[in-house]
């Protein structure tokens, strides 16, 4: 697998200076590298990873399973379409399994994704079934542990 | 009151404490302080491994093993150092698993050294070899490897090292502290010296898959003439980050090791049961988990290295281990100077070279088993120290 893509999903915030060291490449390469995967769209874009448990006025988030009948001439696609042009849609992930989608779906209360699953996605055309799972806790998001529990160092031993 | 002196042993008595114990006790006490300083992987075991521990565990495999080892982990061993290295050992005569690698290291002083014997030490190097030679009733003969040959044994300097008593060398690389190794031809030139003066080899290989650049550890047993004066010696702390499990191993020509499993058999009995369960899983299914840590640990001695070389304190390419030796004789000051202010000022420890011999002086051991968040702040903050250094007087270095 690519190492620098691999290094920027640890942490985007590495300098060119530092990951040409780590890599062991010219930081002219490295730059070059990045701007190719900007341009061919193989970087989306660089996002915070947030712990909003600690955060006032934070969000709700919701895992919605979705049953739906894929369209004919289009299949899922335009199904996964429709469900990504709503803004509470973090996420739409295919799935393989008892059901077809897994969204994401953020609100400012469980009440609000309640109402938006009931009366936006549910009425969607060709949608059978909706299943709602609140997240309670997040324990680690994407590869980044949010809770505490990883930050003591027990090795005792110097030499 | 009991005079205890008239009870303890003298020689363990004169044996020096190890030398760090001072900045220990300063970065306990301080709060924020963020260490360089381990000696150890900062990966926990693979789960698989944890998991075949547990599982026996589970079983009730709770006794004693057979003295030498498990026959399975003693085939895995022997399997492993073939499949890795090329070497050919018989698994129920030629290994012997044991507490750690230290046990081993200890078990063959004792088998090899006798009274008055001169055992050739190169330093730095890491610190029980010494005592354990000492305890064992051999003389060291230190050898000070040096910065312009990346560390490395040179065979003029052993040569010149080597007496009528000279028993043994030990072999310590990949190097901890240093992060040296020593390539195929290095070990030729060594073995020359050591067959023409009948002398044996301690190799202690416990960093042997940490080796960096393409360059894999060779071991001075697989080097014509030395399989039969070697005693190699390893262990799954630093290759499986096993470190808790204490589990090392030796092998050797059998009439060595044999009396070697003696030894432990009277003072040790066996090595833990649940380890050895866990070592069969890392040596049947831990490659992957081998390679994944050593790239990572890769990237992070790049990134050391760099870092220190960019700050002025120069640094040798280390291949091995995860340690960088920077030399800090540009600062002006002394290893201990150098690591008391830096952990006084800014709270970051590493360790003074000469914790690991004399020669270690105006040199740093830095550990970059941490993860790169880890590292990046230390690095800042080591950069800032030398920063405000400079405004002060700064003196020419020598390296």
């Amino acid at each position: 697998m690519d190492k620098l893509l691999n290094l920027l999903c640890t942490n985007s915030q590495f300098s060119v200076a530092e990951l040409s060291a780590m890599l062991g490449e010219p930081e002219d390469y490295i730059k070059a590298q990045i701007k190719e995967y900007e341009a061919k769209g193989i970087i989306k874009g660089y996002q915070a990873v947030v712990n909003w448990e600690d955060v006032e006025d934070s969000y709700v988030e919701a895992l919605i399973e979705l049953k739906v009948t894929p369209k004919k001439e289009t299949g899922f696609d335009e199904m996964a379409q429709m469900c990504m042009a709503f803004d509470e849609v973090e996420s739409v992930y295919l799935m393989a399994g008892v059901y077809d989608f897994a969204l994401i779906v953020r609100g400012e209360t469980m009440q609000d994704i309640a109402m938006f699953v009931a009366k936006k996605l549910s009425t969607i055309d060709g949608v059978l079934s909706t299943g709602t799972h609140f997240i309670m806790r997040r324990y680690k998001d994407r590869g980044m542990n949010l809770t505490d529990t990883d930050s003591k160092d027990e090795r005792s031993l110097i030499l | 009151m009991i005079d205890y002196n008239r009870y303890l042993n003298s020689s363990i008595r004169s044996l020096s404490p190890s030398g760090i114990r001072k900045f220990f006790d300063i970065a306990n006490e301080m709060e924020n302080v963020i260490s360089l300083s381990i000696g150890e992987p900062d990966f926990q075991t693979p789960w698989h491994i944890r998991d075949e521990g547990i599982r026996s565990l589970e079983k009730g495999k709770t006794w004693y093993s057979p003295n030498r080892g498990f026959a399975d982990l003693l085939k895995e061993i022997t399997n492993y150092y073939e499949r890795r290295f090329s070497l050919t050992y018989n698994p129920s005569e030629q290994t012997l698993v044991t507490v750690g690698g230290s046990e081993a290291i200890d078990l063959a002083f004792r088998t090899l050294v006798e009274e008055g014997d001169e055992v050739i030490i190169p330093q730095p190097a890491f610190v029980c070899y010494n005592p354990l030679c000492v305890m064992a009733g051999g003389v060291p003969v230190n050898i000070n490897t040096k910065n312009e040959d990346k560390f490395r044994l040179k065979a003029a300097d052993l040569e010149a090292a080597i007496t009528p008593k000279t028993k043994m060398l030990v072999l310590p690389f990949p190097n901890n502290p240093t992060g040296a190794i020593m390539e195929r031809r290095d070990l030729e030139e060594i073995a020359e010296v050591v067959k023409r003066h009948d002398l044996m080899v301690l190799s202690d290989e416990i960093y042997c898959e940490l080796t960096y650049g393409g360059r894999n550890h060779v071991s001075i047993a697989s080097i014509d003439g030395m399989y039969e004066r070697t005693v190699v010696i390893n262990g799954f702390s630093k290759s499986y980050a096993m470190t808790g499990w204490r589990l090392g191993y030796a092998l050797g020509p059998a009439p060595i090791i044999s009396q070697m499993t003696k030894l432990h058999q009277y003072g040790i009995m066996s090595a833990p049961t649940t380890a050895q369960y866990a070592a069969i899983e890392a040596l049947k299914n831990g490659d992957r988990d081998v390679k994944r840590m050593r790239d990572e640990y890769d990237m992070r001695r790049r990134l050391v290295v760099d870092s220190f070389n960019d700050m002025g304190l120069t640094c040798f390419e280390p291949l091995g281990a995860f340690y960088v030796f920077p030399c800090i004789q540009s600062t002006g000051l002394s290893s201990e100077e150098f690591c008391t202010r830096l952990i006084m000022e800014k709270h970051v420890a590493v360790v003074p070279g000469t914790a690991f011999g004399d020669c270690g002086e105006g040199f740093v051991r830095v550990s970059y088993s941490y993860s790169l968040k880890h590292l990046q702040v230390a690095l800042a903050r080591i950069r800032e120290f030398l920063g405000e250094l400079n405004h002060g007087s700064q003196a020419e270095g020598a390296c």
